[in-house]
């Protein structure tokens, strides 16, 4: 209710020590509770009535909230449409929010100006049991371990310690084992990339020809694979390692490959996997050449080996190396040479 | 067939076999080859009056043959539909310099901007205006356009469209208000910082499912207010700001002793 009135001193300033007037003299005295002062609608019986009614008022527009989503949720049906959801929606919530808020503001209002606001003291009690019953808690345990014949017979002891110490293992080793699916490390190596595997369109599928990409040319690829294999789960992993980002530049424009030779007249094929932590980095600047990734503002220069010009990234992105085959439609020439996204401590071993 | 063979060795022989070769490789030719991409109705009095625009209002920066400066690019090869799309978006002609240009009221009429595509279209092959068929939204798929969306365009222009940030004050703008058949030439043309998605890449009829996605995109969200669609940031201000507030306050009221 209101601060604590105990004229006692309580138990965590208990003086201590040799001299009891010494921490005596640092407390402060307690003030009390402050003097009660009568509101207007104590003194006032019309102020009271006029309270009462708009406490009342309040309750019923209440009521009225309650008919009001009853009558919308029949009326208002969404209809499928955007702007029926939400029209339904928005009637809903709004009937409901007067419903209870009528509820919550008339009571506090009550509260505040109707009821009691005399200060009440509650003393507390002490915790503890008292000592006899505490002392017959504690023989009763002395005697239990005597029935059981602890003391007597040791090896008892040691089979309930080693039963209880082994059950956890029932839960832990599952658990332990299950974190982080599996510790083969070496899969972040490789991506499904390989000597003459087709570049497609994502999400598509298409292949895609050299011919067909125009200077200034963003495509966003994955390897070229059955149909059939991209409804699978385990295309889902093998992608998210796999997608590549290829733009064509104007070949003059190209000062550098970040992998020598990987380029193919102007096209460059760059792993879409941000070397920070992983987002898919793939906001492409045609006219500065930047490739920017949009979780931390690395950005790269695509047109200078895929350098980090800005942001937190350490290394350049993975360059995937391609070439044209017979029919004019790029390949990979080979796997990215080393690991794809996010550095990770085992990665240079 | 024996009156032909009987006469193969005619003097004009050789001379009548050219003619016939070069004939159907002439036929053949016209049959197949890709029509060029151009606007097919434009006139010579629309490409005189066109050329009269650019050199009044374009040629200061592009040239006076659209040649292009260190200020500008070339604007030969751009085609019709990036002229379209700059002008139409009062993108072009420019008003001051900046990080971008940025679209404002159109400077030209529809007529101008006509005749100024015709005038650019003339000077080399392009990609053509698309024609109202090929952008309007409602023969295409939304669901393929939101995956398309997706994979090409949400990591700039936002995962509805609302546009986002880039480097050193660029940024892809909102594509709420922009018209289907802009945004048809924005992936045909690539403006800007924008890359180009030409027909081998996204096809005219993945286009028209993306314009199709946009289109339910500007009904808004069934939830109710979307703050601008700019998820964490704005959602974050609204419940620290706003929510944190009425919170605060009726904690205070409540606490208030009446008078």
């Amino acid at each position: 209710m209101s601060e604590n009135q105990n004229p006692q001193p309580s138990r965590d300033v208990t003086p201590h020590g040799g001299d009891g007037t010494l921490a005596q003299a640092d407390r402060f005295t307690d003030p009390g509770v402050p003097e009660h002062k009568p509101r207007l609608t104590d003194t006032d019986p019309r102020s009271a009535k006029r309270n009462e009614r708009l406490i009342v008022l309040i309750f019923l527009i209440s009521c009225l909230g309650t008919v009001g989503s009853v009558v919308a949720y029949f009326a208002v049906r969404p209809d499928g449409t955007t702007e029926g959801v939400r029209l339904s929606t928005l009637l809903l919530g709004v009937a409901m929010a007067v419903s209870l808020l009528g509820i919550g503001i008339a009571a506090v209002h009550w509260a505040k100006t109707l009821m009691s606001n005399h200060e009440h003291v509650e003393e507390r009690h002490p915790s503890s049991s008292s000592d006899e019953v505490r002392a017959v808690v504690a023989n009763q345990f002395k005697e239990g371990g005597k029935d059981a014949g602890i003391a007597r017979r040791p090896m008892l002891l040691g089979s309930v310690g080693l039963a209880l110490a082994l059950f956890p293992l029932s839960i832990a080793v599952p658990l332990v084992s299950s974190v982080g699916g599996d510790w083969n490390v070496s899969k972040f190596r490789h991506t499904m990339w390989k000597k003459g595997t087709r570049l497609a369109y994502d999400p598509s599928g298409r292949l895609i020809r050299a011919a067909d990409l125009t200077v200034g040319s963003v495509a966003h690829v994955i390897p070229d694979v059955p149909a059939e294999e991209r409804e699978t789960h385990h295309w889902i992993t093998e992608k998210a390692k796999a997608v590549v980002l290829l733009v064509r530049l104007d070949p003059r424009d190209l000062k550098r490959d970040h992998r020598e030779g990987a380029s193919y007249d102007g096209i460059v094929a760059y792993s879409k996997i941000c070397t920070h932590v992983g987002c898919p980095v793939a906001l492409y600047e045609q006219q500065t050449h930047h490739l920017l990734c949009p979780c931390h503002q690395s950005t790269f220069d695509i047109a200078d080996g895929a350098k980090v010009v800005f942001g937190p990234a350490k290394r350049p992105l993975p360059q995937l190396p391609i070439t044209v085959d017979d029919e004019g439609y790029l390949v990979a020439e080979d796997d990215f040479n080393e690991p794809i996204g996010p550095s990770y401590w085992e990665r240079l071993k | 067939m024996k009156a032909l063979a009987a006469r193969r060795h005619h003097r004009s022989a050789p001379v009548v076999l050219l003619l016939l070769a070069l004939l159907v490789t002439g036929g053949v030719y016209a049959a197949l080859a890709p029509s060029p991409a151009k606007a097919d109705t434009a006139s010579t009095a629309d490409i005189e009056t066109g050329k009269k625009l650019f050199q009044a209002n374009c040629a200061t920066c592009h040239g006076p043959n659209a040649e292009g400066t260190t200020e500008a690019p070339s604007l030969v090869g751009v085609g019709a539909a990036a002229v379209d799309f700059q002008v139409s978006t009062g993108r072009m002609p420019m008003q001051m310099n900046g990080p971008q240009a940025e679209a404002k009221p159109p400077q030209m009429d529809e007529e101008q901007t006509a005749a100024l595509a015709a005038y650019v279209a003339s000077l080399g092959a392009g990609p053509a205006i698309p024609t109202d068929e090929q952008v309007d939204g409602s023969l295409g798929d939304a669901a393929n356009g939101m995956a398309l969306f997706r994979t090409n365009c949400a990591m700039c222009h936002n995962a509805v469209g609302a546009g986002g940030a880039l480097s050193e004050g660029k940024f892809a703008p909102s594509l709420f208000e922009t018209s289907d058949r802009n945004i048809y030439q924005a992936m045909l043309t690539g403006p800007q910082s924008m890359p180009v998605f030409n027909d081998a890449n996204i096809t005219p009829e993945e286009k028209r499912d993306i314009v199709a996605f946009i289109d339910e995109q500007r009904e808004g969200s069934a939830g109710g207010l979307s703050l601008g669609s700019l998820g964490p940031v704005s959602e974050g201000l609204w419940a620290w700001v706003v929510g944190l507030g009425l919170i605060i306050g009726a904690a205070v009221w409540i606490g208030a002793k009446s008078s």
